[in-house]
């Protein structure tokens, strides 16, 4: 342990440590802005300036490692005057748009500013006017307010190996850019939303669909329904005024209702819809295999991350037959909403407005994507991130906090605890070998609890193998096999898996990739800040909500069985192909 | 007393007799014999008693930096020539190469037997990509030779693209290593985790042939020179308003005075000292101005200005340059430039009044504390030296 004093109090750290970090330890904050903690160090906002005795210049605290006998000044004079400085010369090159920023009352910078008594220009305004790229329909890119602390950068590039993002020019030229400076929708961007996430101001925003949804609300030609995925329940309360990790889905439906949705529906149920199609998928893949010896794409990789689908359309777009052919459970909805829903409800599908709540911005992409009009409609036309939902939940004038708890609508509102997990990385994979272990062996997954525990966690590629036994008649030719399975999140982690396959070398019959670290529940959507601590809170609270449904296997939920008896027949029957799946499109790769 | 241009010459020529070690030519070859006769302890205790401190400006001891490399365990270590003469007014790396290029190799052979590196790269500026063909013509002869003496080194060249931070040792490693030239945090040092993580020696063209010469003569003719502070001598680039213009070698501790007797043309009214990153020194502190390391350092440039020139031109020159040189990535260089450059414009203008000239040295002084590297530290420098001794020219 190194021992050092910081402001005076002794503190006693692990070697290596930062100085920011042993600070925080004893309850001291120093204040930060490139600095993220699921980021390697850049060191050059150069607000954490701190004292060290015996140096001639201040120690940006991030990015150097505390000695033996240190001595730290945390908050003296010269260090809040620099620092003041710092933020200045910020601001000196922000657009100040604050009222209407979408970052208002979120932005490190405004806290910084507020914290530090500084004027918005105490420096000649340096900003530029307006600059913002909305080429893409899920990531709005405004280089007036960026600040340059390459956290989206470093974002895109060690996390999700993407670089769609990266430094241009030098000196006051330099600026946060894409390839030959080309429009977000013209570049490998996956639309992840992971940088914005992590952007510091309102540079990197989610483009904001708020006004659309209260119009459809407001239109009384207009039937709204909505959908809500798995993970935006167990984060929502975070921009409500909740601890990380609290699950308030009883109370987002009620919020729902009183907003005006005419119906509130659950992207659970599309989920345990997902897994009755996906697992039957890759059932006839291996009996393919493994029976009629035919050429058929092993492993099959999962498809609900739209951030994913588009980030393999890219990267290694000939093995887009490993990808299943299953929408996401977003646009399963969606197609449903339109055509089984309104048939049921009397309602001509053209009137019916289509919003989702999501914890991603990628979902703005895909409900975009051409081929996604299976209903005859645009199958779902509006997404909202968590963000957006708090925005509106707080704009609708309710209180959230002793609201009470409401339930989601009936024919597309049921879920299960399998559909729940869907939010967490691994959560589709553990759902998956539920529901298809039972179907194969007749009984259940041999886990306590069901809890699959060896593809949990936060580790960035987990793999597991499950032996088949007891097989029923019909799939005998598993009997003995050993069920070889991956899950990956983050797209670094999707290259690492990606990488054996393209080169022929994967061992495994199935693997669950999501986009973003922790899966949706770290979606790029999710409040901010998410970081590694609230990653795992939220994903605590995803398998507590999975503990406590009535159902916890996709196949056992009722209206499930319902839609499939009522209106599908069968899981990848004709109506399935139709309405519940898609194919993929090749893309270039700069 | 005003000399002519004759007189100045002669001086300089005898002065020149007195010291004359980095063109002066030199068996290349003995060189390494000597250095092959000593061991590596003896090398470094031989070039750290010189006193010799690095010539690109920074001024860090050179047997200092090879201790440290020299105790780092490792099976690669690495020695840079840091070619990138980037400061504007500095000249001098590009006449050593042109003329001396094999002393330049020899002393990153001696350093690389102190430290025990084997691989050699100069980083040459992108500017001087002319000088490549003729450069690794001597280089291939020089490699072999290195290898007929049994040296387990070779060195290659490597040309940077133009960004004048990438003299800066961690930007140019940065740049060796195919990333964009941005510094990086410090610590840890090069001489640890340097090109490629492995520990690396960095040192300035006009260091690494003051090396070669103090193992080619041992350190006693380059303790002669010089003061306690600032040993030995060194090449100056001299530009601007001066009678005698050129690159001349001579020896640390002279006052600004004598300097500008030498190279002035009457009507000096200040000298720049060390580029654009260095400080202004104005008349009336010539006499008590020694350029060395107690008093004002040099990398070698020194601009002389006289009474024509306006001092805001030059700070403005200096300052649009660091706007443009700046790597761009933390706020008070890439910002601060800016701030300063805009806000002595404002100030000209009248849009902002005299007194906002406090609020920028105040920036200023957060500046020199607060930018991740040299660069950043340095730029207020000009600004201060020039705002403080000539203020009337700032703000009228």
């Amino acid at each position: 342990m190194v021992k050092l004093t910081i402001n005076k109090i002794p503190v006693s750290v692990e070697p290596g440590t930062s100085i920011l970090e042993a600070a925080r330890k004893v309850g001291i904050t120093v204040p930060s802005l490139c600095y993220h903690k699921d980021l390697c160090i850049a060191g050059n906002c150069r607000v954490c300036l701190v004292e060290v005795k015996g140096e001639r210049t201040l120690t940006a605290s991030c990015a150097v490692p505390v000695y033996e006998g240190m001595e730290v000044f945390t908050n003296t004079l010269k260090v809040r005057n620099a620092r003041k400085n710092v933020i200045e010369l910020l601001l000196s090159e922000h657009r100040c748009d604050c009222l209407k920023c979408e970052k208002n009352g979120k932005c490190e910078l405004q806290d910084l500013a507020q914290e530090y008594r500084v004027e918005e220009k105490s420096f000649i305004d340096l900003s530029i006017g307006k600059r913002i790229d909305r080429s893409s329909p899920a990531i709005e890119k405004d280089d007036s307010k960026c600040i340059r602390c390459q956290r989206c950068v470093r974002t895109c590039a060690e996390l999700q190996d993407v670089s769609a993002l990266t430094v241009a020019r030098k000196g006051e030229h330099m600026f946060i850019s894409t390839f030959m400076h080309k429009p977000l929708a013209d570049v490998v961007c996956t639309n992840c939303g992971q940088c914005v996430n992590r952007c510091p101001t309102g540079a990197l925003v989610e483009r904001n669909y708020m006004e659309e949804v209260w119009e459809a609300i407001d239109d009384p030609k207009k039937h709204v329904v909505v959908q809500t995925a798995p993970a935006v329940r167990i984060a929502l309360g975070e921009d409500l005024g909740y601890d990380p990790g609290e699950r308030v889905t009883g109370k987002m439906v009620t919020a729902l209702k009183r907003m005006g949705f005419d119906k509130v529906f659950d992207t659970d149920f599309t989920a345990d819809l997902t897994i009755m199609e996906e697992g039957t998928e890759l059932l006839t893949r291996l009996k393919q295999a493994l029976v009629d010896k035919e050429k058929v794409a092993l492993p099959m990789f999962t498809s609900c991350s739209p951030g994913w689908i588009k980030y393999i359309e890219h990267e290694f777009s000939n093995n887009l037959d490993n990808l299943s052919t299953c929408k996401s459970p977003q646009q399963m909805f969606g197609p449903l909403a339109k055509t089984y829903y309104a048939e049921k409800a009397g309602i001509d599908p053209k009137d019916i407005v289509c919003v989702s709540v999501m914890p991603c911005t990628a979902k703005k992409y895909e409900a975009r994507r051409p081929e996604m009009k299976a209903s005859g409609f645009r199958d779902v036309d509006i997404v909202l991130t968590t963000r957006e939902l708090a925005k509106m939940i707080k704009q609708g004038g309710n209180d959230f906090r002793h609201m009470e708890e409401g339930e989601f609508d009936s024919l597309l509102g049921k879920s299960t605890g399998a559909a729940v997990i869907f939010g967490a990385t691994g959560g589709v994979m553990e759902a998956a070998l539920r529901t298809a272990y039972e179907i194969v062996t007749g009984h259940e997954v041999p886990f306590p609890n069901l809890n699959i525990m060896p593809v949990r966690g936060m580790e960035g590629v987990r793999e597991a193998s499950i032996k088949i036994e007891g097989c029923v008649d019909a799939w005998k030719f598993l009997e003995g096999v050993e069920l070889k399975v991956a899950v990956a999140h983050g797209l670094a982690n999707a290259r690492k898996v990606m990488k054996q396959v393209a080169e022929g070398t994967s061992p495994y019959h199935f693997v669950e990739v999501m986009a973003c670290p922790g899966g949706c529940l770290g979606g790029g959507g999710q409040p901010i800040p998410t970081d590694m601590e609230t990653r795992k809170k939220r994903a605590m609270a995803i398998y507590e909500e999975d503990e406590h449904m009535e159902f916890r296997k996709s196949h056992e939920n009722p209206e499930v069985k319902l839609i499939y008896d009522d209106f599908l027949e069968k899981p990848l029957g004709h109506k399935s192909h139709e309405l519940l799946h898609t194919h993929y499109t090749k893309r270039m790769t700069k | 007393m005003v000399l002519d241009r004759e007189t100045k010459l002669k001086k300089l020529k005898e002065h020149q007799t007195k010291v004359n070690m980095i063109f002066q030519d030199q068996d290349c070859g003995q060189m390494l014999d000597k250095c092959l006769s000593m061991s590596p302890d003896e090398i470094i205790a031989e070039v750290t008693e010189s006193g010799l401190k690095g010539r690109g400006g920074a001024g860090f001891p050179t047997g200092l930096k090879w201790k440290f490399a020299a105790e780092q365990k490792s099976d690669v270590k690495y020695v840079i020539c840091n070619a990138d003469e980037g400061e504007p007014g500095t000249f001098k790396d590009r006449q050593i190469l042109e003329e001396q290029a094999a002393k330049v190799f020899a002393g990153m052979a001696i350093c690389s037997r102190a430290v025990n590196a084997s691989e050699g790269i100069i980083y040459l500026r992108g500017e001087y990509n002319y000088l490549r063909p003729r450069l690794q013509e001597e280089l291939d002869a020089f490699n072999k030779k290195l290898k007929e003496k049994g040296f387990k080194f070779s060195i290659i060249i490597k040309s940077g693209s133009g960004a004048y931070v990438c003299g800066e040792e961690t930007a140019l490693i940065e740049s060796l290593e195919g990333y964009r030239g941005e510094p990086r945090n410090k610590p840890p040092y090069p001489v640890s985790h340097g090109y490629m993580n492995k520990p690396t020696v960095v040192n300035n063209v006009e260091t690494l042939v003051y090396c070669a010469m103090i193992i080619r003569m041992g350190n006693k003719e380059f303790l002669q020179l010089g003061t306690k502070d600032s040993r030995g001598a060194k090449v100056f680039s001299v530009s601007g308003d001066a009678d005698v213009e050129g690159i001349y070698e001579l020896e640390l501790g002279m006052t600004i005075r004598e300097f500008v007797d030498l190279f002035g043309d009457g009507d000096t009214k200040a000298v720049q000292v060390g580029g654009s990153s260095g400080h202004c020194v104005p008349r009336r502190d010539f006499e008590k101005t020694i350029i060395g390391f107690e008093g004002v350092p040099t990398g070698g440039s020194m601009m002389l200005f006289n009474s024509s020139r306006s001092m805001y031109h030059v700070l403005h020159n200096y300052l649009e340059f660091f706007c443009e040189e700046s790597c761009g990535q933390c706020t008070p260089c890439r910002v601060g430039s800016q701030q300063l450059l805009r806000g002595i414009e404002a100030i000209k203008k009248g849009e902002k009044p005299p007194e906002y000239l406090n609020e920028l040295k105040k920036l200023a002084e957060t500046m020199k504390v607060a930018a991740k590297c040299g660069l950043g530290q340095s730029v207020p420098n000009p600004f201060l030296s020039i705002v403080n001794n000539f203020y009337e020219e700032i703000i009228f």
